[in-house]
């Protein structure tokens, strides 16, 4: 099966007055149709901006610089920048972190939801209320038709996100990318989503890249992983083998962070310090301060070691069971 | 939302009642109007005839007392120097100062408000440079010197148009209006051009100050992610956005431009009110000032209303309540 979204040496640039840093550093992975990938890292480990490096929406100063992002074997960085408007929205589509900022508090839903339609296919406004109001019924949205006619103020943050996800969803596109849409939701209708977007990934056949910084929900949620570390992809494979077997040593780390993973009243082991800026890395492999494997080696750049098609970036890689 | 409506007129009334004492203190502290209008030679009879007959000898409150009930039964008063009632010199002059501010109002919409758009769209280019640059000599250059220039250069030296006075005018609906006619036209054009640069400086500063934030917002990246060209961004989603500033400003702009556009009608010789108000300033005309300033008064808490009202059409979220 032929990749839907295939991302390969994605480089993000932002120069700054006080010098260049490099928020996303040859950045490759591709997703199958009705896969999902979980895209994991802390904050500051530029999984957002790859994100929006492949929707072609990097802001000022930033620049993708280098790679391909090639969408059902379109190749986007080629596109013009009215062909790449046209595949936004229609052909790959992106979900925000914050439902309550995302939708335009002025505007009735409906009315968003006819212009997002429109502006991909010619029909008159009522057949694009139609085409909404069965998009909000496929998310499980109760009673569409009235929410149609109501404002995002009106509706829970929940409700929010599920309107957002169907916006993404009118088109059929073959990827949506979701940054960490259910950060700011309750856990419960945390659940609730997850379980849908599972769900319309099998029915509908959509790639799925699913930015987030809890492993915990991805572990439950991705076919595959790939683990961001200051804008490097340092860990991928199938969810089974990250979560199951990791053999980055940041991966290991975050892992065992997991309060879930743990007794009750036990110490939780953490990984020291934070995450580097990004302006001022160290040489070789970004995450040597903070790891308890380093040695004199990780001064260089780290090789890249593959065992069952799980990719490791990593000098002294853990050998697992 | 009806009591919402009665809440605020009754706010208003106590705000027209206020007003009118400080306006009535304050033009009886100003002086005496019968040494302006009578002949210093007249005799002390006709002198105190005078007096008595405009009710200046009775105390200040029982002054304030009766215009107050003549004003409830229509009656705003006499002025002294046209001897005409007020209402109907205010409204002899009203139509000339509406539509001198009304063009004016057009003019800096249609340009400073696209002009602000593009200056907040492209915030770095030339073009967004030279658009703030010239907002900042819209509000910073005085308003006369502007007139005058304006009267040099397209009057005077080029004499395309008529320096000063109002034009020919004709009946549309109700009113004698000099839009009318075209010769009309050339005499409001540049009043209201000269009247309209201030506004329109505000105008670019605000909008392109709206138009900045909201090019960072979230909801614009998710408009762009779902494939909207930016020109649909800007006037579907961003312009309703940014609007409630813009209505603020304008509506207590219209309100003074009406009130207070003596600076623009003195200098283009323009019959409107502004010029009334200065003149019976001038003149003492005592009926004349006060109920022409409990006039503007009522102006601005009916723009002030239609500016809230305008709110809760524009944004969703503003709730009209009562009394609030």
């Amino acid at each position: 099966m032929s990749a839907a979204l295939d991302v390969s040496g994605l480089t993000t640039r932002f120069d700054t007055r006080s010098g260049s840093v490099t928020a996303v550093d040859n950045v490759s992975f591709s997703v199958e149709p009705g896969r999902i990938l979980g895209l994991v890292g802390e904050s500051g480990s530029g999984k957002s901006v790859t994100g929006f490096s492949i929707m072609g929406l990097v802001d000022e100063p930033g620049q993708v610089v280098a790679g391909s992002v090639t969408v059902d074997g379109v190749d986007l960085r080629s596109l013009s920048d009215d062909d790449m408007r046209k595949m936004r929205g229609s052909r790959l589509a992106m979900v925000f972190q914050d439902p309550m900022m995302t939708l335009n508090p002025v505007l009735r839903i409906g009315d968003q939801m006819a212009m997002a339609v429109r502006v991909h296919r010619k029909m008159p406004k009522r057949e694009a209320l139609e085409e909404s109001r069965k998009a909000l019924d496929i998310v499980g949205i109760p009673s569409p038709a009235e929410r149609l006619k109501a404002y995002p103020h009106q509706l829970s943050g929940g409700m929010r996100q599920r309107v957002a996800i169907a916006m993404a969803l009118l088109h059929r596109p073959s990827v949506i990318i979701a940054d960490e849409p259910t950060t700011a939701l309750d856990v419960s209708i945390q659940g609730q989503i997850l379980a849908e977007v599972r769900r319309l990934a099998d029915d509908i056949g959509t790639a799925i890249v699913w930015v987030t910084h809890d492993l915990a929900v991805v572990s439950s949620l991705a076919d595959d992983i790939c683990v961001m570390y200051a804008g490097r992809i340092v860990e991928r494979g199938t969810a089974e083998q990250v979560i199951g077997n990791p053999r980055h040593p940041y991966t290991q780390g975050l892992l065992d962070s997991i309060p879930a993973r743990h007794e009750p009243g036990g110490h939780l082991p953490q990984i020291p310090g934070s995450t580097p800026q990004l302006s001022r890395l160290p040489s070789g492999c970004p995450f040597r301060p903070r790891c308890s494997r380093a040695t004199e080696q990780c001064k260089s750049e780290p090789p890249s070691d593959s065992r069952d098609g799980q990719i490791v970036l990593c000098h002294h890689p853990l050998e697992g069971s | 939302m009806f009591g919402y409506l009665i809440g605020r007129l009754s706010q208003a009334v106590v705000v027209v009642f206020a007003m009118s004492i400080i306006v009535f203190v304050g033009v009886y502290a100003i002086g005496n109007p019968i040494d302006v209008m009578i002949d210093p030679g007249a005799t002390q009879e006709i002198r105190e005839n005078l007096i008595r007959q405009y009710g200046l000898d009775q105390p200040l409150w029982r002054q304030y007392f009766t215009f107050v009930s003549n004003v409830f039964h229509g009656d705003l008063g006499r002025s002294m120097v046209y001897n005409i009632s007020v209402t109907s010199l205010v409204f002899s002059r009203l139509p000339a100062t509406v539509e001198l501010v009304l063009v004016s109002v057009v003019i800096a919409t249609l340009i400073g408000i696209p002009a602000g758009l593009y200056a907040g769209y492209k915030p770095g280019s030339l073009g967004a440079k030279l658009i703030m640059a010239l907002s900042v000599l819209g509000f910073s250059v005085p308003t006369f010197w502007i007139g005058m220039l304006l009267i040099m250069g397209f009057a005077v030296e080029l004499g395309w148009l008529p320096s000063g006075g109002r034009g020919e005018v004709a009946r549309f609906l109700w009113f004698d209006t000099s839009l009318a006619t075209p010769n009309g036209w050339s005499h409001v054009i540049m009043p209201a051009i000269n009247l309209s640069l201030f506004k329109m400086g505000l105008l670019i500063r605000l909008t392109r100050a709206g138009m900045v934030e909201a090019m960072g917002a979230e909801y614009v990246r998710f408009a762009r992610a779902q494939g909207l060209p930016d020109q649909q961004i800007v006037f579907s989603h961003i312009l309703r956005n940014i609007s409630i500033p813009i209505v603020t400003v304008f509506g207590l702009e219209l309100g003074s431009t009406l009130a207070f556009a003596v600076v623009t009608e003195t200098v283009f010789n323009w019959p409107g009110v502004g010029k009334l108000i200065i003149d019976s300033i001038l003149q003492l005309d005592r009926p004349v000032m006060v109920s022409y300033l409990v006039m503007v008064v009522v102006l601005f808490v009916m723009i002030n209303l239609i500016v809230d009202l305008v709110y809760a059409r524009l944004d969703p979220r503003v709730r009209l309540k009562g009394g609030a």
